[in-house]
């Protein structure tokens, strides 16, 4: 039962971590002193700091500072600078893409799209240095650079979506708005203008990863929390040394499914199930629009979207084909004697 | 420890209130409508439904009266109606003061001391209003069907229906370089609270502006319409649900949103009605503009105009399709005549 739990049930507490030894320029750029803070160990480690922050990440903070405040002063004042419409209205406000009229022009008036531009740059370039971040301080630990290619698979879509789309269309107008209702409102106008992206067959591939990732998620946490009672948490040991929680798990999958993952290629199958899902995505919304203009009779053409039966006794017909407008009102009644 | 566990659980549950708080409280009732299997349901809420239902409840009326000395001649400075019997003429009278000036009366309308006086604006416009009815029920048939209107399908007892619209005005912002929400942003009852821009009305039913966006191949051709077209396009569509209280597979099979083939027939009723709004607009209620007093005009001076929530207020059909032109069937205009209509009253809409 105790494994079922949301929060952390083994809290160790030990001697503060400084973690690996560091050449002088590495140790003068991790700061702050580590403390430990009890809440935090019930959802993952007690330890708080050091950080690392270094230039990149001073840089990438500072320009992403800059994007999000172009973004609030402009919510702000969109409100008349009124800080209680600011909270209720929050989750309307938005900072719109350029009007359809500027195309790929750099410069327009600030509040025509100007301010867009340059919040989309600077959180562009935020972003860009955060991901060389995470590179580089995976190459000071020793690690691998998995979590930099992860990362950059969902800057990709983040791209597309703002910058090479909108430049392959040849409209700025065309990017994603800086706002949470207004880009979940531009979603669905996208899929409606597309002619239905669920017939986007990249991204059905991107649903169908993402789901995936979900659904491999939930096994392995599962498998692993289920198998913690015999030191099943000691998963990268047990890649070359598997023991008796690996080969419980392993039989409880061939058991109900015929199949088991490994220690090892579990980890495997959820980082591309994972990087697949924006990577695919991305592609899909590059071709919608510059390639495939609606999605729908795309795939009555490839015969991907089935016929269903006619139920509702005819065909319905488009109106304007046969519409006649009335003729005006005639005649009109006088207005006299009127004293408004 | 439990103590803890138990404080924790108990703000997770707020929390997780807090999250559906804009939610809305089951039962629901998906009414297949559309092919099996394909989600093509509408969704209704039975509670939501039975609160709506007394507004929808058609008034009592009075059976025509006979025919007699018409109108026209009888009293003066009748323009419209003038071939109703006296005793037609006044029940219908009192009929529209009950529909829209159940607290005004007679005064509403007319100088008690002259009722044959036009200084009233009221007046002036009540009787454009009353054409206005005989034309929606002979030229937009197409629309209206045989359930036509009169004046308590969009009044209910108002001197103003209580959902009609103006033109958005301007936008005011600082100096005019920061914050601009180019018409949308803003939590508005038209578009259903999405960030969709706020004035569908004025470039679709006062303007002709292009509604459909979909290209009919499926690579790109020549189809120009861009995702801000889109989304104003959106909230016209969001303001049509919203106003029938349907989902958007009332009228669209939402698969394939644009095709006409897929989609059920009310979306051409629909079609109808985005034209039959126009032409009220610009033929019946912006010529009146200027017969308004100031304090009936929008803030930027324009007269209030019809949607489709003006008639429907949230029902699919306005007062779920039950006809009232049968008890007042002079309503119906010169467009149509029926069997009624022919023998006592001809062509009543001409005016003299």
């Amino acid at each position: 039962m105790e494994y079922q739990n949301l929060f952390t049930q083994v809290q160790v507490v030990g001697p503060i971590h400084e973690g690996i030894p560091l050449d002088r320029y590495d140790r003068r750029n991790r700061i702050g002193k580590p403390f430990l803070f009890h809440l935090m160990g019930r959802i993952g480690n007690a330890q708080i700091g050091p950080i690392y922050l270094g230039w990149l990440g001073i840089a990438s903070l500072f320009f992403g500072t800059i994007a999000i405040q172009i973004m609030g002063w402009n919510m702000l004042a969109s409100v008349n600078w009124s800080p209680i419409q600011f909270v209720k209205q929050f989750f309307w406000l938005s900072l719109d893409p350029p009007n359809p009229k500027y195309g790929l022009k750099l410069f327009m008036p600030l509040a025509e799209g100007g301010w867009w531009m340059m919040a989309g740059f600077f959180l562009t370039l935020a972003i860009l240095l955060w991901w060389l971040r995470t590179y580089r301080r995976a190459v000071a630990l020793g690690l691998g650079t998995h979590v930099a290619w992860g990362f950059l698979a969902a800057i990709w879509l983040f791209l597309v979506l703002g910058f090479l789309r909108p430049l392959l269309m040849g409209s700025w107008s065309e990017g994603v708005p800086f706002g949470i209702f207004s880009h979940l409102d531009w979603t669905a106008a996208f899929s409606l203008r597309y002619g239905n992206l669920f017939y986007n067959p990249f991204h059905m591939l991107s649903i169908a990863f993402l789901y995936g990732s979900v659904l491999l998620f939930a096994m392995h946490a599962g498998t692993i929390l289920a198998v913690s009672r015999f030191g099943g948490e000691r998963e990268i040991e047990q890649i070359v040394d598997r023991g008796t929680a690996s080969e419980r798990a392993a039989l409880f999958w061939r058991w109900t499914m015929g199949f088991n993952a490994t220690m090892e290629s579990i980890h495997r199958w959820a980082w591309w199930f994972a990087v697949l899902t924006p990577l695919v995505g991305g592609i899909g919304i590059l071709l919608t629009g510059t390639v495939v203009d609606n999605w729908y009779l795309w795939a009555v053409k490839h015969h991907v979207a089935p016929t269903y039966p006619n139920v509702f006794g005819g065909i319905t017909v488009d109106p304007a084909a046969t519409f006649v407008a009335p003729p005006p009102p005639v005649p009109q009644i006088p207005m006299q004697g009127m004293k408004p | 420890m439990k103590r803890i566990y138990a404080k924790f659980s108990l703000l997770l549950i707020l929390f997780s209130m807090l999250l559906l708080a804009g939610c809305e409280r089951p039962p629901i009732e998906a009414v297949q409508h559309g092919y099996r299997g394909t989600a093509m349901d509408l969704i209704y809420n039975p509670r939501t439904l039975a609160a709506q239902a007394p507004d929808n409840v058609v008034p009592a009326s009075y059976p025509v009266p006979a025919d007699g000395p018409k109108a026209a001649t009888a009293y003066k400075n009748v323009k419209v109606l003038g071939n109703l019997s006296t005793a037609q003429f006044t029940a219908f009278m009192v009929s529209m003061t009950s529909w829209v000036s159940p607290q005004q009366g007679c005064a509403y309308c007319h100088n008690v001391e002259n009722f044959a006086d036009d200084s009233k604006y009221t007046k002036i416009v009540s009787r454009r209003m009353i054409q206005m009815n005989q034309r929606i029920n002979s030229n937009w048939q197409t629309h209206v069907k045989q359930t036509g209107v009169t004046c308590y399908t969009c009044h209910r007892g108002n001197n103003i229906p209580q959902q009609v619209w103006f033109t958005a005005p301007e936008q005011k912002q600082g100096n005019g370089w920061l914050g601009n929400k180019n018409g949308q942003n803003t939590p508005s009852q038209s578009v259903g609270l999405s960030s969709l821009p706020y004035d569908p009305f004025t470039p679709f039913l006062l303007k002709d502006s292009m509604i459909e966006v979909n290209g009919d191949t499926a690579l790109r051709t020549d189809n120009k319409r861009n995702i801000k077209d889109t989304e104003k396009t959106f909230g016209l569509m969001i303001h049509m649900s919203t106003s029938l209280g349907v989902n958007c597979s009332y009228c669209h099979n939402t698969r394939a949103i644009a095709s006409w083939e897929e989609s059920p027939p009310q979306r051409a009723t629909a079609w109808y009605g985005i034209r039959m709004a126009q032409d009220i607009n610009n033929n019946f209620m912006v010529p009146l503009t200027k017969v308004f007093p100031a304090h009936r005009l929008g803030p930027t001076g324009d007269v209030a105009k019809a949607n489709c929530g003006t008639c429907h207020q949230g029902a699919y059909k306005p007062l779920y399709g039950v006809s009232m032109l049968t008890d007042y069937p002079y309503l119906r205009g010169s467009g149509t005549t029926t069997a009624a209509t022919k023998t006592s009253l001809t062509n009543v809409s001409t005016v003299k």
